[in-house]
């Protein structure tokens, strides 16, 4: 892992969820899970985004938490919500509707071409790892106008082609992903503890930009194959004092999602 | 006037829950049944094709105990915790049938059967690897844009069980907070079981007659069963324990530890009460929400 100039002041996970926090945009409708991506949509409602609608899978709409959920379903994103429905409504009306603006995800793989894995490691049938599958995941990947795929930056998360594709990215370009009858969208960026990634016309996945400290030659160490990257390399901009202080003391105070140092 | 079906657990499972039955415990995160699945496992039911969106606990301690046969799932994991390492262990032994979709197929399937339909068009899991996996995930085009579309066949249940906040004794059954898949679960379903926080009089479930998610026509059997969603939640009643959701990856990491948790907290009591006397006062109490009730409603009286 690269060493970062700005690690004493800042963990590689606090930047990560202000880059995607200031990704987001006012008004946005956010199908969001725990951890990360739900620090990332408090975030942004903290600062530029005040109307963002975070809808969850477990059919709360309009959420207005008074402690940080560990599970998708906690009782406190109920009391206070906006509207609750059953789990078809949510992805029937609401994410296949096409009222989803952006969706996010993690997974253990993603490839050249914005597909994830969340599935199983090795063959299915026989995996060297079984792990949950797709919950939701296919689902957004499917159906989200953009895809915000947030996950730490290793070889072996970042192979030429997934074990498995668990979601769709752009499998066969953004033409193949017409081609099979799925609505325009798919992944947007890819944001990890090393940098941005954005998907080109083709819906391959290119350097958008780096995070300070970190070069090209790092990404592409832990990128398992010849990694595009944009002419206009920019270098992420720090999180400002501001948005670390509302992660730390108003966010996640007690370090339920995040570990304080890394 | 349909009479009361309200009996034990012990009964409702012995009577609705056979070897081999697909069975559906609903329930998404909130009101997980998981007293009905401790009875299914002290009958030492075998052979059950167990089907949840989410498996969760109650499907890893079934399956711990050797109950299922396969398990039809969109996501087995922990939930804000990490794997079902029972489940994991048996399938990467190769000893568990495993049937994948996403969320929405698995949603879908139910809505299917409780539509009684044969099957649900999506717009989801093209792309995806799990049609090749699972030859369950069609395509069919539509009949008038000709469009591709993805079709996951109606998942019709043998026994749903279906806990919530309260109940009349003939099965009216009333939920509120997270609504999950309970009412397609239970619409698939060919027998019901309902088990319930609180049984109330029938007319306290007219007194809000929009909050019946089931109605007694669709149900079999009546628990009456306090905290028989332990760990998970009842909202209004009692928080998701996920003390015990952690404390479960840490028992369930080996098969021995896992066998003795079994032994001591479903072999080794008679039911519920037992296990509800055994987790302490305590325990209990710091699991109670503060209160909050929502105004009521004006219905009025139309003569």
């Amino acid at each position: 892992m690269a060493a970062t100039a700005g690690v004493t002041r800042y963990t590689a996970q606090e930047m990560m969820i202000v880059a995607a926090a200031r990704r987001l945009r006012d008004g946005e409708r956010v199908f969001v899970g725990i951890g990360l991506p739900n620090l990332a949509c408090n975030l942004a409602k903290r600062l530029h985004a005040p109307g963002i609608q975070m809808i969850y899978e477990a059919g709360v709409v309009g959420a207005r938490p008074l402690r940080l959920p560990l599970s998708i379903g906690d009782p406190t994103l109920v009391t206070g919500a906006q509207s609750v429905c059953s789990m078809f409504d949510v992805f029937a009306f609401y994410l296949q509707r096409g009222l989803v603006d952006v969706g996010f995800l993690g997974a253990a793989q993603v490839d050249r071409f914005g597909n994830l894995n969340s599935t199983v490691i090795g063959p299915y049938d026989r995996p060297k790892v079984r792990m949950g599958g797709s919950g939701g995941a296919c689902d957004i990947a499917c159906l989200a106008r953009r895809v915000f795929v947030l996950m730490p930056h290793q070889i072996r998360r970042f192979p030429e082609r997934v074990d498995f594709v668990t979601s769709p990215g752009y499998p066969g370009g953004r033409e193949g992903r017409r081609a099979l009858g799925l609505p325009d969208g798919g992944p947007d960026t890819v944001i990890t503890n090393l940098g941005v990634l954005g998907f080109d016309e083709g819906g391959e996945m290119v350097l958008t930009s780096v995070h300070p400290g970190v070069s090209p030659e790092d990404v592409q160490a832990n990128t398992g194959w010849p990694l595009k990257v944009a002419p206009a390399l920019e270098v992420t901009p720090e999180p400002t004092d501001e948005e670390l202080r509302l992660i730390r003391e108003e966010l996640d105070p007690r370090g339920l999602y995040l570990r304080r140092m890394e | 006037m349909s009479s009361s079906k309200l009996m034990s657990m012990a009964d409702a499972v012995r009577s609705f829950v056979r070897d081999g039955d697909v069975v559906y415990l609903a329930g998404f995160t909130h009101l997980i049944p998981f007293a009905a699945g401790h009875e299914i496992i002290r009958q030492g039911r075998r052979e059950l094709t167990l089907c949840r969106a989410t498996p969760d606990l109650v499907y890893d301690q079934m399956i711990a105990a050797g109950c299922a046969r396969k398990v039809v799932f969109s996501w087995a994991g922990n939930p804000g915790v990490g794997l079902l390492r029972a489940f994991r262990r048996e399938v990467e032994a190769g000893r568990l049938e495993v049937e994948e979709y996403t969320h929405f197929g698995m949603v879908a399937r139910l809505t299917a059967a409780a539509m009684g339909l044969p099957f649900f068009p999506l717009r989801t899991n093209q792309g995806s690897d799990l049609p090749a996996v699972n030859p369950n995930l069609r395509t069919v085009s539509c009949p008038y844009t000709g469009q591709p579309l993805s079709a996951v066949p109606a998942l019709p249940v043998d026994v749903a069980v279906v806990h919530v906040q309260r109940a009349d004794p003939t099965g009216n059954a009333q939920v509120w907070g997270i609504i999950g898949e309970q009412r397609e679960a239970a619409f698939s379903a060919r027998r019901v079981i309902v088990s319930a926080e609180e049984i109330v009089d029938p007319e306290v479930i007219r007194a809000d007659p929009n909050r019946t998610l089931i109605p007694d026509f669709m149900v079999h059997a009546v628990v009456h069963e306090p905290w028989a969603a332990h760990p998970s939640y009842v909202q209004g009643y009692y928080d998701r324990d996920n003390d015990f959701y952690l404390a479960w990856d840490d028992v369930s990491r080996d098969p021995a530890q896992t066998r003795a948790w079994l032994d001591e907290w479903v072999y080794g009591v008679t039911g519920r009460n037992e296990y509800v006397s055994k987790l302490g006062g305590e325990r209990l109490e710091s699991l109670r929400p503060e209160p909050l009730e929502s105004p009521p409603v004006n219905y009025g009286i139309y003569r």
